[in-house]
C-alpha cells in the first residue's frame, strides 16, 4: 500500500513539470500581450511600451520566462496579478471557496439525483423508466452549459420569479467572510435570511453545473449495475432468498460503484472547467469567472498560477480516489 | 420535559432572530440602489488605472477633481475648485479652491483636517514627480493616464500661492488643459491619509482603501461579487439621496437584463443591441440614450499603396454607403459621420458636405488614378463589440459588398482584439476599421491622438496619415485659450480631413442605459460614467 501510494506521489512531479510547461506555453501562445491591453484604441509610445515589457519581465526570451517563473514558483510563490497587482494565491485563496461551495453541491446532486436513477434504469431495463431516465441524462449531457443556465434563469428567476438570477447572496445580507463558504458564514453570523438567501442563489447554479456529471453517473452507473446484475453471485444472492433491495443495494451496486468512483472523480476536473461557464453567467465570484477575465486581459501570472493551483486539486483528488479503490474493493489493495 | 422545552425555545429564538433580521435587512434596503456593473474595477485606486469600469466604481463615487464635468454635458464646472483664472499667454491655472471639504474616513483614519492646497499638490506631484515618496510605491503600478495623456510634456510645476489657492504652470500654452483636469486620473487624494497610513507601517493600505471627497463612502469590496458604498453624510456637494449605493458585478448582459427585469438591480450597464427592443416595450423598465461622444471610422493606412494616393481614398468614401451600415449594423441608433468628431462637440463643422454614395463618381476617380479595374485589398475588421461600433464583422461585409460594386475586391481579416490593436498600431494593415470614445469633451482629444503626427509614432493614428496644414491648426487650436477662436481653427482643420479623406468617418453610435422606472433622477452622462448621487428610489 505504502509503496502504491508513493508511486502515485512520485507521478506528481512529471505532472507538475507538464501543467506549468502547458499553461505557460498555452497563454503566451494566445495573440497579444499584458502591455497592450493596457492601452486600448489609444496610441502608445514605443519608449513606454519598452518600459512596461521590461517592468512585466516579458522582454526577456520566452524559455528564460519559463525557468524563471518555475524558479518562482517552488519557492512558493505565483507572482502577482498584472491588472490588480495583488498576489495570485492571495486572491485565489478568496475566490476559491466560492468554487469549492458550488461544486460541492452539483457534485452532491449529481450523486443523489443520479445513483437512484441508474439504478432504476439498470434495473427495470427497457421499460419506460429505463428509456427516460437515458433520453434526459443523453440531453443533459449533450446541452451546452451557458444555453442550458440561460434557460434556467429566464424560467426559473424571470418567468415564475421563484429563484434568484444571479450572485451568492441577496445585496442587503453582508455576511462576514470567515470561511469563504457562503451557507458557513451565514451560519456562523447566525443570520438564518442570509442562509436561506445563499441556498436560494446555490439552486440554479447547482443544477447548471451538476447537469452533466448527473448524466454521466447515471449512465455509468446503469452499464456497471446491468454488468453486475448478470454475475452468478448476485443470482446466488437472490437464490438464498434475500430481500430484492438487499440484492440491489448491498450486493450489486456496491461492485457496480467502482467504476462509478472513478468517474465521479474524474469529474471533480469537469466541475471545475465547467465552473468556468456557470460562474460567468450567473456572476459567481469564483475561480472560473476569475481565470476567464485573466484570459481576456491576458493576466499572464493569473493564468498560468489558476491552472496550476486547479491541475494540484485535480491532481489530489484522482489520488484520494483511487486510495478509495482499495476500500471498495479489496482485492486492488494488493495488486 | 426541560429538554423538550428548551429545544423548542431554541427554535422560537431562533425563528425570532431570523425574522427580526429580515425586517431590520428590508429597513435597511429601503435607500439602496443597485447597479448591476460589467465588471471587477482593477483596484481602488483613481490614478493607476484607466479603464471605465474602473472609474465608474472608483474616481465617479468615492472622489472629486479640481473642476468636474456637469452631468450629461462636456461642460466644465466648478468642484473642489471654486474658481479659476488662465494667465493672458495660457501658460499658468490658477484655481481657487473650496472650503469646508470635507474627507472620508475608515476604521484606520480619521481626517483631522479639511482638504487644501496639500492635498492638490500631492495628488499631482505623486504622478508628476518620480523622486516624491509616494510615486513608486506600489510594485509594479504605473500612472497610466498621466502618462497616456502626455501631462508631462504639458505641466511644468504646481506651485501652492497660499492654503486654498494654487497655480500650475504649464510648458506650452495648451487650452485643453482644463478638461484635462476634470478627468479621473487627475482626482484628489488626501496627503494626511498617506501620510497615516506611511506612519503606520502600511502605506499600500492607502491605495487600497479609498478616502476621497466624493459623495459615497466605500464600505466593503468582495472581488467579482458586490461593492458596497453608503452615502457620505457631509459631502460638499449635498448628502446623496440613497442611502446605500451597490455594485452587483455581473459580466453576463443578458444576466445584468435578467437582474433589472426582476429587480435584483435598478440600473444596469450596457444593455446589448439585441434587448433594446423588448427593453423599450417593458413597462416596468425606462431606457434613456444619448448620443455618444465617439466615432466608428475606417482608416487607409496612407503609407501603403495605393492609399498614398488620396483619389483612391476619396473614391472608396464615395464608394461606401453609410446609411445602409446605420440601418444594418447600428439599428439606426446613430448618426452617420462626415467628420472625425461627433455633432455634440464644440467645434464640429456642419458645413462639410459628406460625400455621398455614388459608386459611378466612385470608378471615375479609381481610373483616374490608374487603377480602372479596381485592386485587391485586406479590409480589417473589429473582431468585437465596442461601444462605437455594435457589429465589425456585418459592418465590413457590407463595405465588401459595397466596393465590389466599384472593383475593389476586399478580403475581411481580423485578429484576436489584442492581437488586431497591436498589428495596427505597428501599421500592418492596408485598410483598418477602428474607433474611439472621448475622454474628456475636448476636439483636440479626437484630432491628437487619431490624425496627429506624434500618434503615428504611438500607433494612435491608424491612418499614419501626417499633413503639414492640419497639424499646424490642431496645434494652433490647442495653444489658443479663447473656445470660440479654437472651434474656428477645428472646423478648419475638418475641412482638411474631409478633403485629404484618410478615414472613411462611418457613424456616431447611440449609448443606452437601462433602468426601473422608480428610478429617480438618473441623467446619463456624456463621457460614459454612471452618477448615483442624485438619484432617488420612488417607493415601488
Amino acid at each position: 500500500m505504502l509503496r502504491f501510494v508513493l508511486r502515485r506521489l512520485a507521478l506528481i512531479i512529471p505532472t507538475f513539470f507538464g501543467v506549468t510547461l502547458l499553461a505557460f506555453a498555452l497563454i503566451h501562445l494566445i495573440p497579444g500581450d499584458p502591455v497592450e491591453n493596457l492601452s486600448g484604441e489609444r496610441g502608445m509610445d514605443p519608449a513606454r511600451r519598452a518600459r512596461l515589457l521590461h517592468q512585466f519581465g516579458l522582454d526577456q526570451p520566452l524559455p528564460l520566462q519559463y525557468v524563471r517563473y518555475i524558479g518562482q514558483v517552488l519557492r512558493g510563490d505565483l507572482g502577482e496579478s498584472l491588472t490588480t497587482h495583488d498576489s495570485v494565491a492571495r486572491e485565489f485563496a478568496t475566490l476559491f471557496p466560492a468554487t469549492v461551495e458550488l461544486a460541492f453541491f452539483a457534485l452532491a446532486f449529481a450523486l443523489v439525483v443520479g445513483l437512484p436513477a441508474g439504478v432504476l434504469a439498470a434495473v427495470k431495463r427497457n421499460t419506460v423508466a429505463d428509456y427516460a431516465v437515458m433520453g434526459v441524462s443523453l440531453t443533459g449531457y449533450s446541452m451546452p452549459i451557458f444555453w442550458w443556465a440561460l434557460l434556467l434563469i429566464l424560467f426559473f428567476s424571470v418567468q415564475l420569479g421563484i429563484t434568484p438570477v444571479s450572485g451568492r447572496i441577496a445585496v442587503q445580507y453582508d455576511v462576514p467572510a470567515v470561511t469563504g463558504l457562503m451557507l458557513v458564514d451565514a451560519l456562523l453570523a447566525g443570520d438564518m435570511g442570509a442562509f436561506r438567501s445563499a441556498l436560494s442563489h446555490l439552486v440554479l447554479p447547482t443544477i447548471a453545473l451538476g447537469t452533466i456529471p448527473l448524466a454521466v453517473i447515471s449512465r455509468m452507473t446503469r452499464s456497471a449495475m446491468l454488468e453486475v446484475l448478470r454475475d452468478d453471485f448476485v443470482r446466488a444472492a437472490r437464490a438464498k432468498g434475500l430481500p430484492r433491495w438487499r440484492v440491489i443495494v448491498v450486493h450489486a451496486l456496491r461492485n457496480a460503484l467502482i467504476p462509478v468512483v472513478t468517474v465521479v472523480g474524474l469529474q471533480v476536473g469537469l466541475l471545475l472547467s465547467g465552473a468556468i461557464l456557470t460562474e460567468t453567467i450567473f456572476s459567481w465570484p469564483g475561480i472560473g469567472n476569475w481565470l476567464i477575465h485573466g484570459v481576456q486581459s491576458r493576466d499572464y501570472p493569473v493564468v498560468q498560477g489558476g491552472i496550476l493551483l486547479i491541475a494540484g486539486i485535480v491532481i489530489a483528488v484522482n489520488l484520494v480516489v483511487d486510495l478509495l479503490y482499495g476500500v471498495v474493493n479489496p482485492r486492488i489493495r494488493h495488486a | 420535559m426541560m429538554k423538550r422545552f428548551t429545544k423548542s425555545r431554541s427554535a422560537m429564538a431562533l425563528t425570532f432572530c431570523a425574522v427580526a433580521a429580515l425586517a431590520a435587512s428590508q429597513a435597511a434596503a429601503k435607500g439602496t440602489l443597485v447597479y448591476c456593473s460589467e465588471g471587477s474595477p482593477e483596484g481602488f485606486q483613481p490614478q493607476f488605472f484607466t479603464t471605465g469600469t474602473t472609474f465608474d466604481a472608483v474616481s465617479v463615487p468615492m472622489f472629486n477633481r479640481l473642476v468636474e464635468f456637469e452631468i450629461g454635458t462636456t461642460n466644465i464646472v466648478p468642484a473642489l475648485a471654486e474658481s479659476w483664472t488662465v494667465a493672458p499667454d495660457g501658460k499658468a491655472y490658477t484655481f481657487k479652491l473650496r472650503k469646508g471639504v470635507k474627507f472620508h474616513s475608515n476604521a484606520n483614519f480619521k481626517p483631522t483636517r479639511d482638504f487644501n492646497a496639500d492635498d492638490v499638490l500631492f495628488s499631482w506631484n505623486r504622478m508628476a514627480d518620480e523622486h516624491h515618496p509616494f510615486h513608486t510605491m506600489t510594485a509594479g503600478q504605473t500612472f497610466s493616464y498621466y502618462d497616456d495623456m502626455g501631462m508631462k510634456n504639458i505641466v511644468d510645476r504646481v506651485d501652492k500661492i497660499d492654503d486654498y489657492t494654487v497655480r500650475f504652470v504649464l510648458k506650452r500654452s495648451e487650452a485643453p488643459f482644463l478638461a484635462d483636469m476634470a478627468m479621473d486620473f487627475a482626482s484628489i487624494l488626501s496627503k494626511e491619509y498617506f501620510e497615516t497610513m506611511m506612519k503606520k507601517g502600511t502605506p499600500n493600505a492607502a491605495d487600497v482603501y479609498p478616502i476621497g471627497t466624493g459623495p459615497f463612502e466605500f464600505v466593503s469590496y468582495q472581488k467579482d461579487a458586490i461593492i458596497r458604498y453608503k452615502a457620505f453624510d457631509k459631502y460638499w456637494g449635498g448628502r446623496p439621496k440613497i442611502d446605500n449605493l451597490v455594485y452587483a458585478i455581473t459580466r453576463d448582459a443578458t444576466a445584468r437584463y435578467a437582474k433589472l427585469k426582476t429587480g435584483e438591480c435598478q440600473v444596469m450597464a450596457f444593455p446589448k443591441p439585441a434587448d433594446l427592443d423588448a427593453m423599450k416595450q417593458d413597462p416596468a423598465l425606462a431606457l434613456q440614450q444619448k448620443e455618444g461622444l465617439n466615432i466608428g471610422y475606417i482608416a487607409f493606412n496612407v503609407e501603403k499603396k495605393p492609399f498614398d494616393d488620396k483619389r483612391v481614398r476619396q473614391a472608396l468614401n464615395y464608394a461606401t454607403n453609410k446609411e445602409a451600415i446605420l440601418k444594418a449594423v447600428y439599428q439606426g441608433n446613430g448618426k452617420v459621420a462626415k467628420n472625425p468628431i461627433p455633432p455634440i462637440l464644440w467645434g464640429y463643422n456642419d458645413a462639410v458636405q459628406d460625400y455621398p454614395y455614388d459608386p459611378a463618381k466612385a470608378k471615375e476617380l479609381l481610373a483616374q488614378a490608374g487603377h480602372p479595374n479596381g485592386f485587391d485589398v485586406d479590409l480589417w475588421y473589429l473582431p468585437v463589440t465596442r461601444p462605437y461600433n455594435p457589429d465589425g464583422k456585418r459592418m465590413a461585409e457590407l463595405i465588401q459588398a459595397d466596393w465590389a460594386k466599384v472593383g475593389v475586391r476586399a478580403k475581411l481579416v481580423t485578429y484576436e482584439w489584442a492581437e488586431y490593436r497591436k498589428r495596427a498600431k505597428g501599421g500592418e494593415h492596408q485598410v483598418v476599421m477602428f474607433g474611439w470614445s472621448g475622454d474628456n469633451g475636448d476636439p483636440d482629444n479626437f484630432f491628437v491622438p487619431l490624425l496627429g503626427c506624434e500618434a503615428v509614432k504611438g500607433g494612435g493614428n491608424n491612418a499614419r496619415w501626417c499633413n503639414k496644414a492640419f497639424e499646424d491648426l490642431v496645434i494652433k487650436a490647442a495653444q489658443t485659450p479663447k473656445q470660440a477662436d479654437r472651434a474656428k481653427l477645428y472646423e478648419q482643420a475638418q475641412v482638411i480631413v474631409h478633403d485629404e479623406a484618410p478615414w472613411i468617418p462611418i457613424a456616431h453610435s447611440v449609448r443606452f442605459d437601462a433602468l426601473r422606472k422608480e428610478v429617480r433622477g438618473y441623467k446619463m452622462d456624456a463621457t460614459a460614467h454612471h452618477y448615483f448621487d442624485k438619484v432617488d428610489l420612488a417607493a415601488p
